[in-house]
């Protein structure tokens, strides 16, 4: 047993996390709002970098490697707020011709979600569609939706449907539907927990330089101990979503279930308790649309409605543990 | 990343479990909790066990008589330890856990030869001197005085939650041996031995009516100076030196124990029936269970982090602070949900038939002590804020 990351690992991690610096700075991120969250040449670089194709083996033109390397990535793709359909198009690469490439741009929904809420539909090449029976590709083009025009938050556009969806093409069965909501469910943790590091640094770096009565206000116990909170919520969901993730690859260390559940719920409760935290510890400056905090909050309730509520995933849990007690 | 057992940790675990299921039908019956001589006698027998299985001092290297076992075999040793519902290491916890390794690190070779073997064994029994009324979280504003006369410390003071007290053999005692001095740099270590004249032991009368921790007053106690640990006034640095002994596998006995309650709460919400339906099926307590339960899971993974982390540095991360903050908060949160399902059955400290409320009635009494000792949680929020993020000390 040995749960810190390889070298390997470490060398994918700052091979994104630099990336995302480069390419993905914060002034960028908020300049993606006017082009619907996606940027193609942008979204080509992250094509290019592998983060589609990760888990594709080097014959299908992938890394091949796995769960475990994709939240690593995932994470810095979360704490760089890079918008777009990141998820679906990863998960389906191995799928949807073109997606693993970054010529396809694909996004996704559950049937049955009362909703309607598309993520991306005005600009994405393929909808997947998860139901009881399987996995459904269809043309966006297809589709009748109404504009939403007025955002949560201002990367992730959505648009409704005004028609029910239509039946589409099937490309995997049931089992392979329940594996999508599993495996998006811990990326989509990834990129929650890379949210929750992000509010944290983004918190710290205000209050050592903010001062109040004649001192910074990180010195005062009733912030730090805010923000020893946030860091204690993020460690708790960075276990969780790597335990996830090496349990993706093998099942035989543990329930992939109940990791993925374990995950989902504390990288929900780290994402949303520190964005929030964020906000309370910039004061009246963590009100402004200036401030990045605001985005932080707004994409981690974005994350928290992807692939399964804190609620739904407790509740699988406790389904879990009280069939067995 | 890789959470597999290697074949020899399975082995190991096979081995433990094996000898377990012999040793521990022979053992005695648990003593009544306020006895205290029984229980040095029960928790004496079982570190002996220990020993002549080569299971004591699982963590100690072997030059001093320990099994120099792998950080992965601790774990393992601590897991199945507590899963079989093994005796918990009791009386010996202080010369096991912290007097013991100070005294590897910092004593005398003749030191070391006269009471690590015997600490092994359980023939000696420790207890700790740190604490004072005025001292606790700012432990090192320790005020018991030990002045040097000749080739002895006369020693006057008090100190307090010393745990095993009334029944050891030697108490690691800090000791203000130059009040001028800054305070970190005034404090001496010394081996005190409990049946020298001058001190009174009065047992503290707890939250649950037992009596673990004592009082203990010095009146003019004299200790040998030969008894010293390293040197007069670098006390602080000894007792700091053992703090970070177990490599952040201090809390895995804990994590384990709140595991198992969990899942017995489980039970009883399946046990309880109210306005004619399982507490179980109540949706919204179910919800909170699963919740609980994502928590404890994401501890287990931590730990494995923390102990995979000391295996390649060989220190701790600090993530000691953060299980701590959160293993503590989440058993007291397991047991005001167990209060919340047994509503008034939880006015009897006993069990009612096949409710376990004294199991949960008492651990809800019991647990408000986690968020306290061995460090508060508002202290180690200080610690996770000043030394891991790096803000200003207030």
């Amino acid at each position: 047993m040995d749960f810190e990351l390889s070298e390997d690992q470490v060398a994918l991690q700052d091979g994104v996390r630099s990336f995302c610096d480069g390419r993905f700075p914060i002034a960028v991120v908020r300049g993606l709002a006017d082009s619907g969250g996606v940027d193609r040449d942008r979204w080509r670089e992250l094509a290019d970098l592998g983060l589609f194709s990760l888990r594709l083996t080097e014959a299908e033109g992938g890394a091949g490697l796995g769960w475990a390397d994709a939240v690593l990535a995932f994470e810095e793709l979360g704490r760089a707020l890079v918008p777009g359909p990141l998820l679906w198009t990863h998960l389906l690469a191995d799928r949807i011709e073109g997606a693993a490439a970054g010529q396809v741009v694909v996004s996704g929904i559950e049937r049955s979600d009362p909703s309607g809420i598309i993520e991306f539909g005005q600009l994405i090449d393929r909808l997947v569609v998860l139901d009881d029976e399987g996995v459904w590709v269809v043309d966006p083009a297809t589709l009748e939706t109404e504009p939403v025009e007025v955002l949560l938050d201002p990367l992730t556009p959505v648009s409704r449907l005004a028609a029910p969806l239509p039946h589409g093409e099937r490309i995997g069965d049931a089992t392979t539907a329940a594996d999508l909501r599993l495996a998006g469910a811990a990326l989509s943790a990834a990129l929650e927990l890379g949210l929750a590091e992000a509010a944290t640094d983004l918190a710290v770096a205000y209050a050592k330089e903010r001062h109040q009565f004649g001192r910074p206000i990180g010195a005062f116990q009733a912030l730090k101990h805010l923000m020893a909170d946030m860091f204690v919520r993020a460690e708790l969901a960075r276990s969780a979503v790597y335990a996830a993730g090496v349990t993706l690859d093998d099942p035989s260390v543990g329930s992939v279930t109940r990791a993925v559940a374990s995950a989902k719920v504390t990288a929900g409760e780290a994402a949303l308790g520190n964005a929030k935290t964020c906000i309370q510890v910039h004061g009246g400056m963590g009100y402004t649309w200036e401030i990045d905090a605001h985005l932080l909050l707004k994409r981690a309730y974005v994350l928290e409605a992807s692939f399964g509520t804190r609620d739904d995933w407790s509740d699988i849990l406790a389904d879990l543990v009280g069939a067995a007690g | 990343m890789d959470l597999r057992y290697s074949a020899s940790d399975e082995r190991f675990r096979a081995e433990l479990r094996e000898w377990l299921g012999d040793t521990l039908p022979e053992v005695a019956d648990k003593p009544d909790p306020d006895d205290w001589p029984a229980r040095r006698i029960w928790d004496t027998d079982w570190q002996r066990r220990l020993f002549e299985a080569g299971y004591a001092g699982i963590s100690w290297p072997i030059e001093y008589g320990g099994r120099g076992a792998t950080l992965v075999e601790q774990l393992i040793y601590l897991e199945e330890t507590t899963r079989a519902e093994a005796p918990y290491v009791g009386v010996n916890f202080v010369g096991t856990l912290h007097a013991g390794p100070t005294i590897m690190a910092e004593a005398s070779a003749e030191q070391r030869d006269a009471h690590l073997p015997a600490i092994l064994r359980g023939d000696e029994v420790w207890c700790q001197g740190f604490s004072e009324a005025d001292a606790g979280s700012d432990l090192a504003s320790l005020s018991c005085r030990g002045v040097r006369d000749g080739d002895e410390y006369v020693i006057t003071g008090e100190k307090i939650w010393t745990s095993f007290a009334q029944v050891a053999d030697w108490c690691e005692l800090l000791i203000r041996t130059d009040p001028e001095a800054p305070k970190h740099k005034g404090i001496t270590w010394v081996m005190f031995p409990m049946d020298t004249p001058g001190i009174e032991i009065r047992p503290i009368e707890t939250i649950v009516g037992s009596s673990e921790f004592s009082e203990v007053f010095f009146d003019e106690a004299r200790v040998p100076v030969a008894n010293r640990v390293g040197l007069e006034n670098d006390g602080w640095r000894v007792a700091m030196v053992t703090f970070g002994f177990e490599r952040g596998l201090g809390f895995v006995s804990d994590l384990v124990e709140t595991d198992r309650l969990l899942s017995e709460l489980v039970v009883l919400a399946q046990k309880v029936t109210r306005r004619s339906a399982r507490a179980w099926d109540d949706v919204a307590l179910r919800r909170e269970v699963g919740h609980l339960r994502a928590e404890m899971d994401a501890l287990w993974a931590m730990t494995k982090r923390n102990l995979s982390q000391a295996a390649r540095t060989g220190v701790p991360g600090p993530g000691g602070s953060v299980v701590k903050v959160a293993y503590s908060e989440l058993f007291q949160r397991i047991t005001d949900l167990a209060m919340r399902i047994l509503e008034r059955g939880g006015l009897a400290r006993q069990d009612l038939g096949d409710w376990p409320s004294g199991r949960f009635v008492e651990e809800r009494l019991r647990s408000t002590s986690f968020t306290i000792a061995a460090g508060t949680s508002q202290i180690q929020r200080n610690i996770v804020a000043e030394r891991i993020l790096g803000l200003p000390r207030e």
